[in-house]
């Protein structure tokens, strides 16, 4: 297997696109990604995308989306798996290049989520739950990390305001991320009394959704060069796990072992270990998932994961800076886009174009991915050189 | 209309069916034939007493849509005393608030009706506070 280095990238804010299709959202982000790294075309394309076959009444998107980008006779597949739709593609899109099978890949990710009610989207986004096992019951996506997060703070005895930094966080971070859906910072305040939406999780808990894609260019790494405006970016390590699809038959619903499994992966491949990451953008979806991410990837010990928010530790300047362009909180979540999202995060933040966000000297960065309620976990690597 | 995809599951739905492994004497529900705890083949029936207590619950304010009119609603990790947790909502609580490790037991109700006013009713299992006997 050879190195594979990320060439190029683009996004689209996310946003309410009203006057964009899908496919609009994806070929504005390819192009951009191509442009970033001079190139016109490539070989495949790997889309990751959740929902279009309910939201936009199309499937087939490889096709689609390879035709709309000009990409004439390119491979093209869709890639899903819920919200780690993004990341399970750019796994795609790594092996065909690492393997040597295809010279350069495209990798998107995009969701069109505004040309639906908010019940509807919240019923297509339970389908990553088990339909006939959790859904049938009623129980929304949102629900399910209800219930993970009220157990979570009955059996280490957080309160709900010791969450309030990891969202104050995001959407301090986001400011400064023209590309961010929400430009808004919160207060502890804010947090408490946003609306309930399933309880213990409320408004300012939880991602808001949107339209976005996202994209990269992947190359074998011999073919791309460094220089001082621009390290070459490496993808040094890229492992995913997955975990039973239903929490409830979880062994223990509060860890979330397929992040624990794809880190270890991933951090054996790169060679470093958790005090060697820069920064980490994680899957703040809810903020009970940014607390079970650090402890599952090694950054807390178990059930101490609010802490390193309490602590300022997940802040830029802290420890472990996390979602340091606003994350799924206050960037934004537009699902199937998302793990792209963060990858394009992970490279700004090693080219140095974070600005008043940026972290010092970063050089390793790591975004995971997260499908379902923890079922399917994506752990990338990315490191400068 | 998916009646076939509600009817095969009646007898979970309605009598909580699952399975036990010959190997390692997991009880398992939902059944599934391969036992989560040991990988083996387990295709022996098992009917659940449906006694549990509540493992986590929510309440539901933004439901999905089919489920946006009783919104409202509260849904829980049961834990059954047989050891599986399962996933159902928590009906006839009157005022009484919910906890974990409240006791529950099972009952029948509607889960929804699918396309309002001509479509089929979908019952399953729910569970309630269990009853305090009567003195």
């Amino acid at each position: 297997m050879r190195q594979v280095a990320i060439a190029g990238i683009g996004q689209t804010s996310v946003d309410e696109h009203w006057e964009k299709a899908i496919r609009d959202l994806a070929v504005d982000a390819i192009l951009a990604a191509l442009m970033d790294a001079g190139r016109q075309s490539a070989e495949a394309l790997f889309v990751g995308n959740m929902m279009s076959g309910i939201i936009d009444h199309q499937n087939n998107l490889g096709a689609l989306i390879a035709d709309w980008a000009g990409l004439r006779s390119a491979e093209a597949v869709k890639i899903e798996a819920a919200c780690g739709s993004g990341a399970a593609a750019l796994r795609a899109g790594l092996i065909a290049v690492a393997s040597g099978e295809v010279d350069s890949a495209l990798v998107v990710g995009v969701e069109k989520m505004t040309d639906q009610s908010g019940h509807d989207i919240t019923a297509a986004l339970a389908t990553a739950a088990d339909a006939d096992w959790e859904v049938d019951h009623g129980v929304s996506f949102v629900g399910l990390n209800a219930m993970i997060m009220r157990r979570y703070m009955h059996e280490y005895g957080w309160k709900h305001a010791d969450f309030a930094p990891f969202s104050i966080n995001a959407h301090a971070n986001a400011l400064h991320n023209p590309f961010a859906r929400l430009h808004q910072a919160i207060t502890v305040e804010d947090f408490e009394k946003a609306p309930m939406i399933a309880t213990p999780i409320n408004l300012l808990d939880a991602s808001p959704t949107g339209d976005g894609a996202a994209a990269v260019l992947l190359l074998p790494a011999e073919k791309v060069m460094s220089n001082n405006q621009r390290p070459r970016t490496i993808i040094a390590g890229s492992a995913s796990v997955t975990d039973t699809i239903s929490v409830h038959s979880r062994r223990d619903p509060l860890f979330l072992t397929a992040a624990y499994e794809s880190a270890k992966k991933a951090y054996a491949q790169a060679g470093v270990e958790p005090k060697d990451i820069d920064l980490f953008e994680l899957h703040d979806a809810f903020s009970i998932m940014s607390a079970l991410s650090l402890e599952a990837c090694g950054f807390a010990e178990r059930g101490q994961g609010p802490r390193l928010g309490l602590d300022g530790e997940t802040a830029i300047g802290g420890r472990i800076p996390c979602v340091t362009r606003g994350g799924l909180k206050a960037r934004g979540h537009p699902v199937g886009a998302t793990g792209i999202y963060q990858i394009v995060e992970v490279v700004q933040q090693l080219r140095g174009e974070c600005g008043p966000t940026q972290v010092e000297g970063a050089r390793i960065g790591m975004a995971q991915n997260i499908g379902g309620a923890g079922a399917t976990i994506v752990t990338h690597i990315i490191a400068a050189d | 209309m998916e009646i076939p995809r509600h009817w095969r599951l009646k007898q979970q739905r309605y009598s909580l069916v699952g399975e036990t492994c010959p190997h390692c004497e997991a009880k398992i529900f939902p059944p599934r034939d391969v036992c989560p705890t040991c990988g083996g083949e387990a295709k022996t029936q098992y009917t659940f007493s449906g006694k549990g207590e509540v493992f986590s619950y929510t309440t539901i304010y933004e439901a999905p849509s089919g489920y946006d009119e009783t919104a409202p609603y509260t849904v829980a990790l049961v834990k059954l005393e047989e050891g599986p947790i399962i996933t159902a909502q928590l009906t006839d609580l009157g005022d009484q608030p919910v906890e974990i490790g409240m006791p529950v037991e099972m009952v029948t109700r509607k889960l929804r009706s699918e396309n309002e006013d001509r479509g089929i009713l979908i019952y399953g299992y729910k569970f309630r506070p269990v009853l305090s006997r009567a003195a």
